[in-house]
């Protein structure tokens, strides 16, 4: 098995993916360029977190339009399983492979700080290993987070499962106060209908070893490699 | 070309400069929007191409038409 962590000019947390693979999950990882045609073989995918272009006209918006996102478009399409951190969540959102849309947090202010989001669905390979209910903690650096859908297409989310983290306090509870961008009904990670794309504003990978105050992201990782650790899943493209 | 928020958007900017305007004394004002403002030049044959042109690149990267609306106006300029 090996892990791709898609580079766009302007990524910034390629390294910390990257490191947290091999050097804390002792997996197979490479990076995959922008411009590049193909996956390089690799069978899961990390889109991180950064401002790619500068966050020209949206977050998101220019990456989601590069090269390489026809070969990760057709990747996902056939079942390959792809994570987006961050800005990686805006770019997916941006390139229609997940529903919804982000963009300046309600406050106008960038967030940097330790959030705890609540497991809401474990029936996904991404969640897989979790329980629902469960609290991570795992920190957020963003300015646009804001999560926003129409309540029509919220509903259909919702009704699909496809809502797998919200905003809590340490307890779970879902509070206003621990929504730290005033994204809609407190949402921090969507899928898509398959369940083989995750978007989600917190970091995971800044939270998978205890130095860094919290190991509650390798569940995310644990989770896909317990689900397709044992068997083929499908090569790049 | 004019790229503006859906109505039903909540505006983060627009309540930020809605509130320093008050500050500054214009009771009179009701509501801001902030948008964005593109200037695009192109080549095409007449102003339907054009439009069709505009149309097309404002659905697939100017907007985001989860969050957005777009609208434009075409001028004509005579290549130098």
């Amino acid at each position: 098995m090996k892990w791709g962590v898609v580079v766009f000019p302007a990524s910034n947390c390629d390294l910390d993916a990257y490191h947290l693979l091999r050097d804390v999950l002792g997996e197979k990882v490479e990076y995959i360029r922008h411009d590049a045609a193909t996956l390089a073989g690799c069978d899961l995918l990390i889109l991180p977190g950064g401002f790619t272009y500068g966050d020209y006209l949206r977050p998101g918006a220019i990456a989601a339009r590069s090269p390489v996102m026809g070969a990760v478009v057709d990747f996902a399409a056939g079942g390959g399983p792809v994570l987006g951190i961050c800005n990686g969540f805006q770019v997916l959102t941006e390139a229609g492979l997940l529903p919804g849309a982000l963009y300046r947090n309600s406050h106008l202010q960038f967030r940097c700080l330790e959030t705890y989001v609540r497991i809401e669905s474990s029936s996904i390979p991404f969640t897989g290993a979790a329980e629902i209910g469960k609290v991570l903690k795992m920190p957020v650096a963003h300015g646009d987070g804001n999560y926003y859908l129409p309540e029509e297409k919220r509903l259909e989310l919702e009704e699909n499962g496809q809502i797998i983290f919200r905003y809590c306090d340490f307890e779970g509870n879902i509070v206003r106060e621990a929504n730290p961008n005033g994204s809609v009904d407190s949402i921090a990670g969507v899928c898509n209908r398959a369940g083989n794309v995750l978007g989600m504003m917190p970091h995971p990978e800044r939270a998978g070893e205890k130095i860094l105050g919290s190991e509650d992201g390798l569940v995310i990782f644990n989770s896909l490699l317990e689900f397709y650790g044992n068997r083929e899943v499908r090569g790049g493209a | 070309m004019e790229v503006t928020l859906k109505k039903e958007v909540h505006d983060p900017q627009g309540s930020a400069v809605e509130n320093s305007l008050k500050s500054l004394g214009y009771e009179a004002v009701q509501r801001v929007r902030v948008g964005k403002y593109l200037e695009v030049e192109l080549e095409a044959p007449d102003q339907n191409e054009a439009a069709r042109l505009v149309e097309d690149m404002s659905r697939r990267l100017l907007s985001n038409p989860v969050i957005e609306d777009y609208s434009y106006t075409l001028e004509e300029v005579r290549r130098q």
